[in-house]
């Protein structure tokens, strides 16, 4: 009966429990608790929490927090998997340098992604650990959270935990009696994916639309108001107070000799498979053991394709399942790590739906600051409704080529294009005929004509 | 930080009535940044706190705390998904149409939903009840199909669990 039935309130949980979980080999989430409530200051504290920030604050100095990044090699996990220790190096600093910023990036919105959510809910301190210990590298006197404005709970959580650090002196002036002082606030958005590329989110924090900046000068020589400032994703700085307790060798070996990149990566699963969720897993696991442990597909479907970290990946084959899920050999195979969260696509799924799906979002996200972004992807989407219906014409699928093509790295501002054609691209390859299909007359006339401008 | 604010007396603008407190809550955000301007999306959601919308008068008072032109907060308050610049509902259901939630059930449930609120998409309820919107992808992916109701998110949602998920919102 309908009225005995729960209501799924959604709660965000690692499908690990405590015993598989241990401060050597887990240092993303070997504190979080079984029953999922927050790890609070008294508990962090016990547990090893804010002791890199003792430490390093009053022992090392900014040169030498960024060379053990640099060795840890910690790439960065919102996507882009650029070396957070090289971002590091190249921000600006000393002489009359003004002191900087360091944001936060938390406007998780990629598609398929629910990572960051878990850290900030649960494990509120560490991210604020890993800020302060960026601010000190980077000689920056504030930082932001930008957090995306639907994630209500990571605010509340969030909010709490920095008046706790504020209160037991992790925040503020002289940190831990070392001198240096740094504070964060927490900035909440409304919404809009664009958000999370890093200059649009600098935008948006100034209070502006949310478009994105000509790059060079990076954020490193002139970001938040025009200071020196550094970006970084929620698990990329959850990574740092490990990396300086026990290590870049230590943080490197986690990884062993599946890839050159270190440590551990919050891995998930979702789409139609058995068990959804996320798992904290040495980098370059190979997706086979992420599905395994999602229990492969629902009601024994076979696998048709999947994305390996969200909807601005490109889509690999089962043949890919046992490759190691590192940056760099994604990379090599036409898609990119991204957030390392798969997408699972069952083989009775059509493909032209999904990506009409896909380039939907694409097209509404756009922020319509360049011409191939914001005219290319609705032209996409209406092609691809029309390939859906069975209704497209001959040269659709050559066009999709072609508005993918201009959708290219280097031909717009940010990357939200590029994100957009490669998922399109990867599925035209793999999947050509299923496009094809959608083609109703072969004498038709191709939807290339040219769109008349400024005629009455 | 916090750059000198003039001080005002209740800010009136096209009939609208800044809230003395709105406008403090302003200024107090305006404190957390090297400039004003900063606290935009956040006084555009102090003023959607109290009138569920962003009423048209709001947006010269918005400019006047914040020491910037009516077009820049116009331009950010329709930019932004989660700024309503017309009235919603008592009740705002946000609804992931993003992959994962595509994949395992969004069609049927959006389809439920236009069915049991007679609404569509952008569209509000006779009774003032519920609006109805799309939203990015929820960040709720293990929990697939997901919506989101005011602050709460709920998920996997079917059909079946919609009559116990909106009760609770008179």
């Amino acid at each position: 009966m309908n009225s005995q039935r729960q209501s799924p309130i959604y709660r965000s949980r690692l499908l690990q429990p405590a015993s598989e979980r241990a401060p050597e080999t887990h240092p993303l989430t070997w504190r979080l608790r079984d029953d999922g409530k927050v790890v609070d200051l008294a508990d962090y504290e016990a547990k090893e929490g804010y002791r890199a920030v003792r430490q390093v604050l009053n022992e090392h100095d900014p040169q030498s927090v960024i060379a053990a990044m640099k060795e840890a090699n910690v790439r960065g996990r919102g996507g882009a998997g650029f070396s957070a220790g090289l971002k590091w190096s190249l921000t600006m600093q000393g002489g009359d340098m003004p002191r900087g910023y360091i944001v936060c990036n938390a406007d998780e919105m990629e598609p398929g992604t629910f990572k960051d959510r878990l850290l900030m809910e649960q494990q509120p301190h560490l991210l604020i650990e890993g800020m302060i210990l960026s601010a000190f590298a980077n000689n920056a006197r504030y930082g932001y959270i930008f957090l995306r404005g639907e994630y209500v709970e990571s605010a509340r959580v969030l909010s709490q935990a920095l008046a706790e650090a504020r209160n037991a002196g992790w925040l503020g002036p002289d940190i831990a009696g070392s001198g240096f002082d740094f504070d964060i606030a927490l900035h909440t958005g409304a919404g809009r994916y664009i958000c999370g590329e890093e200059t649009a989110l600098l935008n948006s924090l100034e209070g502006k639309r949310a478009n994105p900046r000509a790059k060079p000068p990076f954020p490193g020589q002139s970001g938040a108001w025009g200071k020196p400032t550094v970006v970084n994703n929620v698990e990329t700085l959850c990574n740092a107070p490990a990396v300086l307790l026990r290590g870049a060798d230590w943080y490197q070996g986690l990884s062993g000799d599946r890839t050159d990149d270190g440590g551990t990566k919050l891995y998930g699963a979702s789409g139609l498979v058995n068990r959804p969720g996320l798992w904290e897993l040495p980098i370059g696991v190979t997706g086979r053991e992420i599905l395994d442990r999602a229990g492969g597909l629902r009601d024994g479907r076979n696998l048709k394709a999947w994305l390996p970290g969200g909807a601005s990946t490109g889509f690999l084959l089962p043949e890919h399942l046992d490759l190691p899920l590192d940056f760099d050999t994604v990379g090599k195979e036409g898609s990119r790590l991204g957030t390392g969260l798969m997408t699972v696509v069952a083989e009775d799924q059509s493909m032209v739906s999904l990506l009409r799906n896909l380039e939907a979002f694409f097209a509404r996200e756009s922020c319509g600051w360049c011409t191939p972004c914001r005219d290319g992807l609705p032209w996409t989407v209406k092609l691809l409704m029309a390939l859906e219906r069975g209704e497209g014409e001959t040269g659709d699928v050559e066009l999709l080529d072609k508005l993918a093509a201009d959708c290219g790295p280097g031909l717009t501002f940010c990357a939200h294009a590029p994100g957009a054609a490669m998922p399109l691209q990867t599925a035209l390859r793999h999947f050509r005929h299923e496009f094809e299909q959608g083609v109703r007359s072969p004498e038709g006339r191709a939807r290339g004509e040219p769109i008349s401008v400024g005629e009455a | 930080m916090m750059e000198p604010t003039p001080s005002s007396q209740t800010i009136t603008t096209d009939g609208f009535r800044l809230h003395p407190e709105d406008e403090a809550a302003m200024r107090e955000e305006a404190g957390h940044y090297e400039q004003r301007q900063a606290a935009c999306i956040e006084a555009l959601k102090i003023v959607q706190r109290r009138h569920g919308w962003v009423p048209d008068g709001a947006i010269p008072a918005i400019a006047r705390v914040l020491g910037v032109g009516p077009a820049s907060v116009e331009g950010v308050a329709t930019f932004y998904s989660l700024i309503f610049r017309q009235p919603v509902g008592r009740h705002v259901i946000l609804v992931c149409d993003s992959s994962s939630c595509f994949l395992t059930g969004f069609d049927q449930l959006l389809n439920a939903l236009t069915e049991r609120l007679g609404i569509g998409l952008g569209e509000t309820t006779a009774d003032g009840r519920f609006t109805l919107l799309p939203v990015c992808c929820l960040g709720a992916c293990d929990g697939a199909p997901a919506l989101m109701i005011d602050d709460d998110v709920y998920g996997p949602v079917g059909a079946d669990d919609l009559p116990t998920v909106l009760e609770g919102y008179s």
